[in-house]
């Protein structure tokens, strides 16, 4: 029973740092005012770009050196991401398309990218063998040396990879970057009210800009955590990334647009999502219902804001809105 | 020196809204931005696999048309693109985002698979009519959700849709380990494959010539429904302004909840054409993505089923020209999902230019004065 | 000049082919509190945004404290200690008082609630403000957030204020405590601006008065050399020409009769007080008033847009019902608790020119057919499922001939067409559905003269034709010339009911400004 538990947990934990991650970045983008439905194309992104560049470094040394591996993933991945970002950007605020369409398209290209290379990448890299990385996701699965020693409570917070911390930490610094810093709320602001901050000196475009490719950076470390941990340095072509992609959008709803809340909510989506394997007596068809507890919970998290009109649990106000200024 | 910065007006580029251009011009400009898109396409073929882009666009052109079969495959493929786009449209044009067509269509697929299993005795045409009927009642029962909290209570109708799709994949993944067959394969297997009850008939021995009457009658519909019925009149309405509509007396609460049983219906159909009219059976990737791809159709082609039937063929020549690189080139058939992303990347981007025009900085004290302003004064004399 | 803190060169600044300032020329004085006056589109806002950084000038130089500046942005103003207070307020909703101070301030300085608290606070009880620091704004009343929006500016150090319309949304008394407030600053040497077309502010609070009209400067003189009467002829300029007919109109019939309206807008406000009037077929009635006294929501309130309190009835009565009760007037129709689809449906015949046109009025992106059938589309086509687009057609294109619409086709989205012929377009429409009640809403407004006079001309023709006419206006002139009586609201109230021809513009300016009963009861007091 205990040991159930702790699996259970262990597996929500895993779940849940891929969604934190995504649902921190998207949270940072819709704070600026924009709905970028490319979180499943970002995290794509980050995660084969990750992938690549550790891929082609591991089969160029004979000894790579793990802290390389590891940076050289982070890096990768987030540049790829705000690169998508950057386009998804320049499209809805410089060339004025509209943002749900810009966003689905992302995801789409980025599925493409990011499937294209995963599949045929031993194949363009001229090597024919299994695409893996063991010494970076081993890198990547160390954990903490004296998780080993503390038992159940060693398992349940210690054992995992770094990533998993340093989604909280992230969620942590958006939270206080949001709320207690003045460049946080310069960038509320413009998602709020860009008129507003307009007219209070703030550049506009510039803190969407920034917030687009930042957020969409932060989302890509979900990609690279996905690869490198969760499935353990490979690829799959199994579309799993498109799904805790869009999980991550709905978590952002869940959360209320606040990223402290995505730090205990990603863990719950992760409880909610893996339940049905730890609940008795299920079969396997019953399982599947249970799997739509994540989003049944969204969908009324989804109906109770808008019903209840607290208006501290609302989107930021202008978002999906674009804003220019008037013509002079 | 600051006041000589004073003379330094406009900023050295500024946008601007463009007058009415014509149909041609339009479509020129269209083409010149799809042309640049396939040329950076080229380029980038190029560059990741050093194969000749020409070779490679030659073979995706024989992928897609090569043979009469691939030809009925990418015209397949275009249909059920075009299906959910026509189902979108209405919601579009009305300003409702109704990103929940993969959904709508899943549970129009569960509706048909089950009548297809639970119903194999019915006459054919009494079964195919019924999958039709019951299919499109159960999409818009999937569309009419988010629309009746959206009329109530403006609940966010995007991500609201979103979730219903993920409601409709579990749903599905049910239905499909209670209908597994062989037991422990978890796929639904080829239903009826015997009897091929439920199965759209050959007409004249084409095995997809129904499903492009269905789509081609449903697109000729939609067309005439959105632009010449009092429905369609009201739906232009309410996606303009819900105060206009509200003066012109018309109820919009009622609009949105009817629409979107219209939309989620055709929707429904559209699953119905992917079980019983391509596949004949049923899993969680029965809509494969294509439901968001036809709400970039629908929206790019601005509601108009005839510009639907183009884009969704060009996307679906994309799409079956990329399988025959992957197994020509040694690549892999995602390289169309790149592909029709960075292609559509260009053509949102030249949505802006058929709009806008770019006003660079001409010398002092030159206005642009737009055409109408001037003329106001004489005509009421 | 030392003592000049701003100072206008020949300021233009064009829209289009409209000149909004034209080589404006004035100073203000450092430590003065300077009234800005002028009629609605004398170019009063646009002249100050151009110091607040939201316009760029055309042509022409500004100087504060007698230095040339440049200021492209609201940046550029800050730096040089200007703050302006819009009439919409730059506010965000969920932030609390404090956060929407320090917006835009000091991005890299540390986010210290407290510290600005304090800071804020000191602001406060220097000038006489009260703020709750930590209030959000969705809690606030207009007043709270006008004091938020003038604090932010001090807090930014602003030496120059300009607030624009600063008492528009403000009941008297409050606009007595910013008087007092202003007055503090001015103490505190600051200079302040205050935009305003109420006479009696003006001379309450200002020291001098700049007089703008029609975009140009006319002069500044002291308040205490002037008068109501003289500012109002500075402000409208000498007696303009209005050839506006006002043809008379025997056999008056009673057409509506509007009784204890009473209307509560979104916000739970009260905007309408007991509404009673009666409107004759053959007649113009003109409502005059300060935009947002009420006008639009009388107007949809008769049409069954905006609900009303329980008590209030709207009557109307046909020209052509054969029904008559004893003293030969026809039965009238309680049109409360309509729909505007069930009014049309009852054979009221009942025309509306909205003040938003192409929010409300008109659909933007369709042609001129489609907007024809916005009112009729579901009665006008026999057929039960398709529209009728041969009628609608046919009257686009007599409409496009007689009121001479300039547009390329009748397909035309009509938000491409210019104000004037979209104002036709409306216009044509409403009078081709033969109303025996027209009712318009600034049907002028920013509209030339010659298209002005052809709507005035329309209302006319319908008047004769024996239509009732309800005209709200902002330009009294027009109004004057125009109506045979002029209902004056005031604060939501109907401050009197004048007779056209005999009405004097300062006695229905006044009416406009000034509520009897509040006077009434001030002097009781």
């Amino acid at each position: 029973m205990m040991q159930n538990f702790v699996t259970l947990i262990r597996a929500a934990v895993f779940f849940g740092t891929v969604i934190m991650f995504g649902c921190v970045g998207e949270t940072v983008t819709e704070k600026a005012g924009n709905l970028n439905l490319g979180v499943p194309g970002i995290m794509y992104l980050g995660g084969i770009a990750s992938l690549s560049s550790v891929f082609i470094y591991e089969g160029s040394t004979d000894n790579p050196n793990k802290v390389v591996c590891v940076i050289l993933a982070l890096v990768s991945a987030f540049v790829a991401s705000s690169l998508g970002g950057l386009i998804y950007a320049f499209l809805t605020i410089t060339l004025r398309a509209n943002q749900n369409v810009t966003g689905l398209t992302l995801t789409i290209f980025g599925s493409g990218v990011a499937n294209f290379f995963g599949g045929s990448l031993n194949t363009l890299a001229g090597r024919f063998e299994q695409i893996a990385v063991p010494v970076t996701s081993a890198a990547f699965r160390t954990t903490l040396p004296f998780s080993g020693s503390l038992g159940i409570v060693g398992e349940l917070f210690f054992s995992y990879g770094f990533m998993v911390y340093l989604a909280i930490v992230i969620a942590v610094l958006t939270h206080l970057f949001m709320n207690h810093t003045r460049r946080g709320l310069n960038l509320r602001t413009v998602g709020e009210n860009p008129a507003a901050a307009d007219a209070a000196g703030i550049n506009v475009n510039l803190n969407k800009y920034l917030a687009i490719c930042i957020g969409a950076g932060i989302c890509g470390f979900g990609g690279v955590y996905y690869v490198m941990d969760y499935i353990k340095g490979t690829w799959a072509n199994d579309g799993s990334i498109e799904t805790l992609g869009w999980l991550a959008v709905a978590l952002v709803i869940f959360t209320t647009w606040k990223s402290k809340h995505a730090i205990w909510g990603a863990y719950l989506f992760g409880i909610l999502y893996w339940l049905y394997l730890y609940i008795p007596g299920l079969t396997r068809s019953s399982q599947e219902i249970f799997k739509m507890l994540p989003y049944v919970v969204t969908v009324v998290v989804l109906i109770v804001t808008s019903l209840r009109n607290s208006r501290d649990k609302q989107p930021p106000a202008a978002l999906g809105l674009p804003y220019f200024r008037e013509e002079r | 020196m600051e006041a000589n910065l004073n003379h330094v007006h406009d900023p050295w580029v500024r946008i601007a809204k463009r007058d009415e251009l014509s149909f041609l011009t339009k479509l020129g400009i269209r083409i010149a931005i799809l042309a640049v898109g396939v040329i950076v396409c080229a380029v980038i073929i190029y560059i990741i696999t050093g194969l000749n882009p020409f070779v490679v666009y030659l073979t995706v052109v024989k992928g897609a048309f090569g043979t009469v079969r691939r030809v009925w495959a990418t015209v397949r493929e275009m249909m059920m693109l075009a299906c959910i786009a026509i189902g979108l449209a209405p919601a579009f044009k009305m300003k409702f985002w109704n990103i929940g067509a993969e959904g709508q269509l899943l549970i129009g697929g569960i509706v048909s698979a089950g009548c297809m299993i639970y119903l194999p005795f019915l006459p054919g045409p009494v079964l195919l009519l019924l999958m039709f009927v019951l299919s499109a009642a159960a999409g818009a029962l999937w569309g009419l959700v988010p629309a009746v909290f959206k009329a109530k209570w403006n609940t966010n109708e995007t991500l609201f849709t979103l979730m219903m799709n993920y409601i409709a994949i579990q749903l599905t993944a049910f239905f499909v380990s209670k209908w597994e067959n062989p037991k422990g394969s978890n796929t639904v297997g080829i239903i009826n494959p015997n009897t091929r009850a439920g199965w759209f008939p050959e007409i004249a021995g084409q095995q997809f010539m129904l499903n492009v009457i269905i789509v081609l009658v449903l697109a000729l519909l939609m067309n005439i429904y959105l632009k010449y019925t009092k429905h369609g009149y009201e739906i232009a309405v309410v996606g303009e302004s819900w105060n206009t509509a509200r003066y012109a007396g018309i109820n919009v609460g009622k609009i949105l909840v009817r629409t979107m049983l219209l939309s989620g219906a055709v929707c429904g159909i559209a699953g119905f054409l992917a079980v019983s009219g391509a596949s004949h059976t049923i899993s969680t990737s029965t809509a494969g993505g294509r439901g968001f791809t036809a709400i970039i159709v629908a929206w790019l082609a601005k509601f108009d089923s005839l510009t639907m039937l183009f884009i969704s063929l060009m996307l679906a020549f994309f799409d079956s020209g990329a399988n025959e690189i992957a197994s020509k080139c040694g690549l892999n058939d995602y390289a169309s999902d790149m592909i029709i992303g960075i292609i559509l990347f260009f053509i949102l981007a030249g949505d802006f230019f058929v709009n806008y025009r770019l006003v660079f900085r001409k010398k002092a004290s030159s206005v642009i004065k737009d055409g109408n302003s001037g003329v106001s004064g004489k005509e009421a004399a | 000049m030392a003592d000049a803190a701003i100072e206008f060169k020949n300021v233009t600044k064009r829209f289009g082919s409209v000149v909004a300032n034209d080589h404006v020329s004035m100073t203000v004085n450092k430590g003065e509190i300077l009234s800005l006056l002028g009629e609605n589109g004398s170019g009063k806002t646009s002249l100050m945004n151009m110091l607040s950084g939201i316009y760029f000038p055309d042509e022409g130089e500004i100087f504060i404290n007698g230095e040339p500046v440049t200021i492209r942005d609201p940046k550029d103003a800050y730096a040089l200690k200007i703050g302006m207070v819009h009439q919409h307020f730059k506010l965000v909703d969920v932030f609390t008082a404090a956060e929407n101070l320090i917006v835009g301030i000091d991005p890299g300085k540390k986010l210290d609630r407290k510290e600005i608290a304090g800071e804020i606070k000191d602001i406060c009880d220097k000038y006489g403000f009260v703020i709750d620091t930590g209030k959000k704004v969705y809690d606030m009343s207009v007043s709270e957030k006008q004091t938020l929006e003038i604090v932010k500016m001090l807090y930014r150090g602003a030496d120059i204020l300009i607030l624009d319309e600063p008492t528009a949304v403000l009941t008297p008394q409050e606009s007595e405590h910013l008087f007092s407030v202003i007055k503090n600053m001015k103490k505190d040497g600051k200079t302040v601006i205050i935009i305003t077309h109420k006479l009696h502010e003006v001379l309450s609070v200002s020291d001098r008065v700049a007089i703008l009209r029609k975009g140009r400067y006319i002069e500044t003189i002291k308040t205490s050399e002037a008068d109501e009467e003289k500012l109002t002829e500075l402000m409208v300029g000498r007696h303009v020409e209005l050839n506006i007919e006002r043809p008379e109109v025997e056999n008056k019939e009673l057409r509506l009769s509007v009784k204890n309206l009473n209307c509560v807008n979104s916000e739970g406000q009260q905007v309408l007080f007991d509404i009673n009037f009666d409107l004759y077929g053959g007649e113009i009635l003109g409502i005059a008033g300060i935009s947002g006294n009420g006008q639009k929501e009388l107007l949809e309130a008769i049409v069954g847009l905006q609900k009303t309190q329980s008590g209030a009835s709207v009557v109307y009565y046909d020209p052509e019902s054969d029904k008559k009760d004893d003293d030969g007037k026809s039965a009238g129709m309680e049109m409360i608790g309509l729909s505007p689809r069930m009014i049309r449906e009852k054979g009221i015949h009942l025309s509306f020119v909205p003040e938003d046109r192409l929010g409300m009025g008109l659909v933007g992106s369709m042609g001129m057919t489609e907007n024809m059938m916005i009112r009729d589309y579901s009665t006008a086509s026999k057929s039960l499922l398709f529209t009728d687009k041969k009628k609608p057609r046919e009257l686009a294109e007599e409409i496009k001939e007689s009121l001479c619409v300039v547009t390329p086709d009748i397909s035309t989205p009509v938000s491409r067409l210019s104000g004037g012929n979209v104002q036709k377009v409306l216009v044509g429409r409403e009078i081709a559905a033969a109303p025996a009640v027209l009712m318009t809403a600034y049907a002028v407004r920013g509209l030339d003269i010659n298209t002005s006079y052809t709507i005035y001309d329309l209302l006319n023709e319908q008047k004769k034709k024996g239509v009732a006419i309800i005209y709200v206006g902002e330009d009294l002139d027009v109004i004057l010339a125009l109506c045979d009586r002029i209902l004056v609201l005031c604060d939501g109230h109907v401050n009197g009911i004048l007779n056209g021809a005999e009405a004097r513009k300062e006695e229905v300016g006044l009416l406009m400004t000034e509520l009897k009963e509040k006077r009434r009861e001030e002097i009781a007091e």
